[in-house]
């Protein structure tokens, strides 16, 4: 079945909380990772499967992350209003920068997304009294669904986890339509793909369009979730981050980016631990997946897996025999 | 009409039934003008060869044809419409198709994948699309046994079938095809030329190019001679065969 690994995925993620309730790790950072899956599900879209690169996506994450923090507590939007507006934002935005700037290929496209991350991250930074500068934005109210008000860290794990199966279902979706085999083909071969009767233009702006909504879709959250935002969330580092979960989990697959992220977060999180060799042993490990599996995580340890269970049959089969 | 209607007889017109029209046309890579105040018309059902040597403007002439290169002055008629500015989808849409040189099948997708994507500008007709999808199946049966193969893992020739199968799947009314015999065996050649034969009989106009004249021009009802991006030459293909200049220039003999 094509969902098969969804449904899988989506009883393991509702089962975590029920086995290891209170548990710092599921329930706080697995929020943590849920926001960074669905980050990385989105941008794996442009860069995986219509083989665009972004170094600027931070800039969506904090557009949605800002636009429902000031709407919400300088015009006392109610909170889901002020996430829809900040989806519409980043969309149009995406939309307006997305024909000039996909125009450019390669090492081009690299610098005008940095470009584009650096100048979003100046203005988070300048704009004082819209975003109230490097001390950022307190106060956030929390999200409100229809009267009730998310409030506590498993209320929280709830709906990031619904909103990240929500996204991860509607990628898989999207990668097995008409617009997802577009999509591959102009990652391919762009003249091939125009001669498919492809309008390149118009499909690498839907990619880049729908992964800047889901960006703004996880700031929207994180926002409302930690009731403050502040630039540090949003500056170049993390852009490079989300590049970082998208690769390490596999490119050009929706349980890639799913593993990348999920991977990363856990990885930050555990080596705490280290103190000051925690970036080098971070760095290290990240070369070594890249250098012992090439096809990302979440390839590799399939294939791993696979390897496993041919060698446990063979050694259960051989023991049958004696 | 594309060639599901195989019932419909081939009706080779060189008359006024025509379905492209090319006058004047030129195009330019910076200051280097690669095709030249090039004139050649296309009816409807025929099979047309255009040879020329290596750069002589083969390639550069389908991509303008396609909307793929903008050209510099001249005019593009197909079916009575100007498309000279068109986008290259929406010429797509209208019916031209090109199977480019060197096949560029999407390497990473399946073949299924391929030819679905052919269909692109179909896919509000999926009844006709899995119908032709068969088709093209039983055309190259090759294709059929790995429909779940990633197109990458094909040989050259099985590349070259994907290729023509997916441009079919875009329903053409004009099917352009570039060197398709580039880089193939001579038996590879000859199952590729007869398929193209056989596509034409049903009905499909083809524009063929192609660096193997003689190839070519055996199985073309008309020919153009292009030159340092100039058509220096116009016959029915059978005299261009018997001419002495193309002989000797392109013929080997």
């Amino acid at each position: 079945m094509r969902l098969a690994g969804f449904y899988i995925f989506a009883a393991v993620v509702a089962l975590l909380p029920v086995l290891f309730p209170d548990n710092y790790f599921v329930v706080v950072v697995g929020t943590s990772a849920g926001l960074h899956v669905i980050l990385a599900v989105g941008l794996n879209l442009l860069i995986g499967y219509a083989g665009q690169i972004s170094l600027g996506h931070a800039a969506f994450f904090g557009l949605g992350a800002y636009a429902s923090a000031i709407l919400s507590t300088r015009f006392d939007w109610p909170s889901l209003l002020a996430l829809v507006a900040g989806l519409i934002a980043a969309g149009l935005i995406a939309w307006v920068f997305a024909r000039p700037i996909l125009r450019l290929r390669g090492h081009y496209l690299a610098m005008a997304t940095l470009g584009f991350g650096i100048i979003a991250h100046v203005i988070m930074v300048q704009a004082t009294q819209w975003t109230g500068g490097p001390d950022g934005l307190a106060g956030i109210p929390p999200l409100n669904l229809l009267g009730w008000q998310v409030d506590g860290d498993l209320q929280w794990y709830g709906v990031i986890a619904a909103a990240m199966l929500l996204v991860v279902w509607l990628s898989l979706n999207l990668v097995d339509s008409q617009v997802g085999r577009a999509l591959r083909a102009v990652h391919g071969s762009e003249f091939a793909a125009r001669m498919m009767g492809i309008d390149t233009a118009r499909t690498k702006t839907q990619a880049f369009v729908v992964s800047a909504v889901f960006a703004a879709f996880a700031g929207s959250l994180f926002a409302h979730q930690q009731a403050f935002v502040s630039p540090d969330s949003f500056n170049l580092t993390v852009s490079v981050e989300l590049v970082t979960m998208v690769v390490l989990g596999g490119l050009a697959s929706t349980f890639g980016a799913v593993c990348g992220a999920i991977a990363l977060t856990l990885l930050q999180q555990g080596l705490v631990v280290f103190e000051d060799y925690e970036m080098l042993i971070h760095g290290a490990l990240l070369m070594a997946v890249m250098i012992f599996m090439p096809q990302g995580l979440f390839v590799g340890l399939t294939q791993a897996a696979h390897r496993l269970g041919s060698t446990l049959a063979r050694s259960k089969f051989r023991r049958s025999l004696d | 009409m594309p060639f599901e209607t195989s019932s419909t007889p081939a009706v080779p017109t060189t008359g006024d039934d025509r379905l492209l029209e090319v006058v004047g046309l030129s195009s330019h890579y910076g200051p280097v003008c690669a095709i030249h105040q090039v004139d050649l018309s296309v009816g409807a059902g025929e099979l047309v060869a255009i040879v020329g040597g290596n750069g002589a403007g083969k390639t550069t002439l389908l991509h303008t044809l396609s909307g793929l290169r903008p050209i510099s002055t001249g005019q593009i008629r197909f079916d009575g419409q100007d498309i000279s500015r068109w986008s290259p989808h929406r010429i797509v849409a209208a019916g031209v198709c090109q199977v480019l040189e060197g096949r560029q099948v999407f390497a990473s997708l399946s073949i299924e994948d391929n030819l679905r994507l052919g269909g692109y500008r179909q896919r509000h007709d999926p009844v006709w699309l899995r119908a032709q999808q068969e088709h093209v199946y039983s055309l190259f049966p090759i294709l059929a046994e790995r429909r779940q193969q990633l197109a990458g893992t094909l040989s050259g020739g099985q590349q070259q079938m994907l290729a023509i199968g997916r441009a079919l799947l875009g329903r053409p009314r004009l099917l352009l095809l570039d060197e398709p015999s580039m880089g193939l065996a001579p038996l590879l050649v000859e199952e590729i030329f007869r398929v193209i034969v056989e596509l034409n009989r049903c009905g499909v106009t083809i524009l063929l190019v192609e660096q193997n004249a003689r190839a070519a021009l055996a199985i073309a009802g008309r020919g153009y001679i292009l030159e340092t991006g100039r058509i220096i030459k116009t016959a029915q293909a059978a005299e261009l065969l018997a001419d002495d200049d193309v002989r000797r220039a392109y013929l080997g003999y």
